[in-house]
């Protein structure tokens, strides 16, 4: 067959295929995570200086609304991180390509604890402001359970990324586990919509794409948080997507030696 | 009809079934749902009285008047379109003054005000640097409530 001349959907899965093997993948993955790692904790350092120390307090709530610099960016990488694990879902379920699962498992960790340091901060940020630690309002409440889903996700997802055993081979999602990312998308644009659908304790949305209602002079350590965490969470990512294919190799390779000494 | 084609099919269809199943629950749980209630709301006969609830309105400018027992406080809480006047003793939060918004626990009285048990502080989505002259370039107009 001559690839040369395929079609434009052709070309796009080629492109896409290109990374299926896992070689080749981490050709990239490997040099890219230290540059990740080390960009992503200097600009979180940096934004969490400038954040504290740097930039006024606010108007009304003074010194307190400083733990926005890491309450916001833990919100958008626990809903982000979930957003993500449902395309992996997608493309595993219609493509099955083989990184897709590896990377749902990746991902299903760090958007956990992103999604765990967004309530506690939260939290913490509620006692001095609104006068309570938790309320059972549609912004939290739609929050606590992006965390539960983290949590089922990562039940079904545990201990089947091997081999042997009847686990599935090569770190693919069960299809079960692919649904579940996938349904589990929807609460995503509840959490976004809920202080607009629903009266709520949380307030609206300061960032939008009308502008900010945070001023500038607030607002900019924010974009050094948003964009370390970010970076971090991709690091993460790609180390627990190396630190799969490594186990899933090791399992493959003893499957083979098991089956020679049958043999 | 490729298999691949096939299963993208079948998911575009599940998820848009999932997804419009979600939107209708939204929807249907938009009263119920709401984390308070609004003084317009009230007014409009959705409260009934000793039914335990939650009012949420701005503090009108002006209506704070601390009581001769030093510890009970009334103020009139706002939407804009309907007003109730509210009782509590008690601590209020920090944040809590005229013309910002609250949350309140408690139940109607027969009187038409609202007796609290509780009081939280509900702030806006602008956060801006103290003493700020006037409403900066790149900020949105002040929001209702």
């Amino acid at each position: 067959m001559d690839w040369t001349r395929g079609s434009a959907s052709l070309k796009a899965a080629r492109a896409m295929h290109a990374y299926a093997n896992p070689t080749r993948f981490l050709a990239i993955a490997k040099p890219l995570t230290p540059w990740l790692l080390g960009v992503g904790l200097l600009l979180v350092l940096g934004g969490a200086f400038a954040g504290l120390t740097l930039v006024p307090g606010d108007y009304k709530q003074g010194e307190t609304a400083r733990i926005l610099y890491v309450h916001v960016p833990s919100a958008w990488l626990g809903m982000g991180g979930w957003t993500s694990l449902a395309v992996a879902g997608l493309v595993q379920l219609v493509w099955r390509h083989p990184l897709s699962g590896i990377a749902a498992r990746a991902i299903a960790v760090p958007g956990m604890l992103f999604t765990a340091l967004c309530l506690a901060t939260g939290s913490i940020w509620g006692k001095p402001t609104w006068g309570t630690w938790w309320e059972w309002d549609g912004r939290m409440t739609s929050m606590l359970v992006l965390l539960f889903l983290y949590a089922g996700f990562i039940a079904l997802t545990t201990g089947d990324a091997g081999g042997g055993g009847g686990q599935r081979q090569g770190g693919s999602l069960s299809r079960g586990a692919a649904i579940y990312a996938l349904v589990g998308a929807i609460n995503i644009p509840i959490i976004n919509r809920s202080v607009v659908w629903w009266n709520s304790l949380h307030q609206g949305p300061s960032i939008t794409l009308r502008g900010s209602s945070i001023d500038n002079a607030l607002l900019w350590p924010l974009g050094l948080t948003l964009l370390g965490f970010s970076l971090l969470f991709g690091a993460i990512v790609l180390m627990r997507m190396r630190r799969i294919i490594a186990d899933t190799r090791v399992a493959a390779r003893l499957r083979r030696l098991a089956d020679d000494e049958d043999g | 009809m490729k298999a691949k084609h096939q299963r993208l099919i079948l998911a575009a269809v599940a998820l848009v079934g999932v997804a419009g199943a979600g939107v209708l629950g939204a929807s249907a749980l938009r009263d119920e749902a709401a984390y308070f209630r609004t003084p317009q709301e009230i007014k409009a006969g959705k409260a009934t009285v000793g039914e335990a609830m939650r009012l949420g309105g701005m503090v009108a400018k002006g209506s704070i008047e601390r009581q001769s027992d030093g510890v009970t406080i009334r103020f009139v809480a706002t939407d804009g379109k309907a007003s109730v006047p509210v009782q509590f003793t008690g601590i209020v939060p920090d944040l809590f003054g005229e013309e910002s918004g609250m949350v309140a626990d408690g139940r109607m009285r027969a009187d038409g005000t609202f007796v609290a048990d509780r009081i939280l502080a509900k702030h806006d989505e602008r956060y801006m640097p103290p003493q700020m002259g006037e409403m900066p370039k790149n900020m949105k107009a002040a929001p209702k409530l």
